[in-house]
């Protein structure tokens, strides 16, 4: 089952690479966000930090549903998902796959917005960076667990553009809200200050990647 | 069935006369809050008929995902429908009740939040529905909704009580409104309950119906359409 | 005597009301060639991608190698190879790539090798470190043959897999089905072109109204 996981990993890392296309909008895209939103809250320097973690999880957030999207747009192509589903493949190995592929395209994007943000917004990052590194992963992760699953859905709906956000962003307010209050902890006080939070982001990662696992096969086969 | 079908709306108006009729005629006014409490009597049973609703969304998606059953998908369906509708309704009649308590229309308190973002989920389940497209598969995307939507109330609980509550004594009015001392007061919420879960029943039981009459006219359709091919 | 690579029975496939596949029985043995036939919109597809697992039956029986599609899928799959309408493979990915990645889906031993082996077969050793999307239709359709035949299917399921091909490769497609019918692999195949399937086919079938009448 890993090995299969993994080819799929691979074979999307691979394509990415070589296009560049997921993380180039998604980069673009994230900038601007950043951008627009400290221009809208035109805060003086000293004021400005405070805003950073809710501009960094928005962003995220949007930025994130494009490139997941993205990721199963590519299986509808020249139907190269069917290809995949004739191999005696366990679909909730396509699931681990993609949902790793998610949570890599999230980390490297974010490996560069967040210090744009640390800079743009003077928010001073190295000294709680670990920390920091740790609340992305765990909210990578539940993001990616609700959003390839839905993903996998609305690639083949109408209004597809649309339908994907409608539905990810209510599931997703505790990845928001814990995501958020995780971070202004470890900004103001470290890691320790931020177990409440972190639990609610662990605890729905649990939960839902399990979903996922179960779930998946319903969603991308007929 | 066809006799429950028969009643139920006999019940459900009988108890919503009964409910309308102690709510404003028998019940006392609240000392407190003054007579905009009697909206209480609707607001907490639309509540848990919104629940009621999205409960039966899960269990009835998670049949149709187990058995495949047409049925379990219709009631599906029809516990959304029944669900967002009386989720509407607190979110109408909340502000209604608060304006005149709190001073303002609506504050992002946990409860408040948790209500909307529900309210969403499922507005979200409907739109899947019914801008998906037309493939079939579009039930079980729905399932899986359903049942995600369902694994998530928890957790999305227990998230927004890390936001600010901004207003504890707020929050403390609103819990002292539902600790009715009054005898009278007890029952006009228990009768205005029941009302609202006869209304709800029966509102799920027709639009199961009704879904069940439009997927047998397609088949219709779908089989005059194939013979007029065939002779054509 | 070992299971045959398919028997199915009672397959129902219901669209929108309408039963598309009404009650298809089929057994298909080792060497046996059975070609489809059927108006547009008969089913064919339908058929064909129910056989590859592709889509659910919504009522009957379907074994594959012996192996219940629904209780053991991985199972009834793995002897399973499947071309459809288009390639099922990634444009961006070189040939080599493609063929590596279906290689790694089937746990194949030395990957590297066979894939050489099949890219030689195919006749794109010199297209294989070039995008997908760089190939011609008649090379792309090689490819997705060769996708297909990878991991040495016992049964091969095709869905028209003559249509758009030039005469040469046409040509070369049936040797290839002449050679696995004597291999004793069984195929499965779909064409509205009755001359082509005239040679190649051990028996044919034609999907009328839902179920299959055989010729």
């Amino acid at each position: 089952m890993l090995r299969a996981a993994f080819a799929i990993l691979a074979k999307d890392v691979r394509i990415e690479a070589r296009t560049k296309e997921s993380l180039a909008s998604a980069l673009v895209l994230g900038v601007l966000l950043v951008v627009v939103f400290s221009i809208a809250h035109d805060a003086p320097p000293d004021e400005a930090p405070r805003l950073a973690p809710a501009v960094v999880w928005v962003t995220f957030i949007f930025t994130g549903l494009l490139g997941v999207q993205r990721s199963f747009v590519i299986e509808r192509e020249h139907e190269a998902l069917a290809g995949v589903l004739v191999a005696p493949v366990d679909p909730a190995a396509l699931y681990v796959g993609k949902l790793l592929g998610n949570v890599l395209l999230l980390g490297v994007m974010q490996a560069i917005i967040v210090p744009l943000v640390a800079v743009l917004l003077h928010v001073d990052l190295v000294p709680v960076l670990p920390a920091l590194v740790l609340v992305l992963l765990l909210g990578n992760l539940g993001f990616a667990s609700l959003a390839t699953l839905f993903a996998a859905v609305t690639v083949r709906a109408r209004a597809r553009e649309v339908m994907l956000p409608v539905l990810l962003l209510p599931l997703l307010v505790p990845v928001l809200v814990g995501g958020v209050k995780a971070t202004q902890a470890v900004l103001a006080g470290g890691l320790a200050a931020a177990g409440e939070p972190l639990a609610v982001l662990a605890a729905f990662d649990v939960i839902f990647t399990t979903a996922g696992v179960l779930l998946f096969e319903q969603v991308v086969r007929d | 069935m066809r006799l429950v079908d028969a009643l139920l709306p006999w019940l459900a108006g009988v108890l919503v006369l009964a409910a309308l009729w102690l709510i404003f005629v028998v019940v006392p006014t609240e000392a407190q809050m003054g007579i905009i409490q009697r909206i209480f009597y609707v607001h907490v049973p639309c509540a848990w008929a919104a629940y009621a609703g999205f409960f039966v969304v899960a269990g009835a998606s998670a049949a149709y995902l187990w058995t495949g059953r047409p049925g379990a998908d219709r009631l599906a369906v029809a516990g959304a429908e029944v669900g967002v509708l009386f989720c509407t309704l607190v979110l109408i009649t909340g502000p209604i009740w608060a304006r005149p308590i709190w001073g303002v229309w609506w504050t992002w308190d946990p409860r408040l939040t948790m209500t909307v973002i529900l309210w969403s989920i499922y507005a979200g389940y409907l739109l899947l529905r019914g801008f998906a497209g037309e493939e079939e598969a579009v039930a079980r995307w729905a399932a899986v909704l359903g049942i995600v939507g369902v694994l998530a109330i928890p957790v999305i609980r227990v998230s927004v009580r890390l936001l600010q509550g901004i207003h504890p004594a707020v929050l403390t009015t609103r819990e002292g409104g539902s600790g009715l001392g009054d005898p009278t007061m007890r029952l006009t919420l228990y009768v205005a309950s029941l009302a609202v879960l006869a209304l709800a029943v029966w509102l799920m039981r027709v639009r199961v119906r009704i879904a069940a009459l439009a997927g047998e006219v397609t088949a219709l359709r779908r089989t005059v359409d194939a013979r007029e091919g065939a002779v054509a | 005597m070992s299971a045959p690579p398919i028997a199915a029975r009672g397959l129902r496939r219901e669209w929108g009301g309408r039963a598309v596949l009404a009650g298809v029985d089929l057994r298909v043995e080792g060497g046996d060639v059975v070609a489809l036939r059927g108006a547009n919109g008969a089913g064919k597809t339908t058929l064909l991608r129910v056989l590859a697992t592709l889509l659910r039956a919504s009522a009957g029986e379907l074994s594959l190698f012996g192996h219940d599609v629904r209780a053991h899928a991985a199972d009834a799959r793995r002897r399973l190879g499947w071309v459809g309408h288009d390639t099922a493979c990634y444009p961006d990915l070189t040939g080599r790539e493609n063929l590596g990645f279906h290689a790694a889906l089937h746990g194949i031993r030395q990957a590297a090798a066979r894939v050489g082996e099949m890219l030689a077969w195919a006749g794109l050793e010199a297209a294989a470190d070039r995008p997908l999307r760089t190939y011609s239709r008649g090379m792309a359709q090689r490819l997705a043959l060769a996708r297909a035949l990878l991991h040495r299917p016992a049964l091969l399921l095709l869905d028209e897999p003559f249509s758009g091909l030039d005469a040469e490769s046409a040509e070369r497609l049936a040797v290839l089905l002449a050679e696995l019918r004597r291999a004793g692999t069984a195929v499965v195949l779909s064409s509205h072109d009755a001359g082509r399937l005239a040679g190649l086919a051990t028996r044919t079938a034609t999907l009328v109204r839902g179920r299959l009448e055989w010729s």
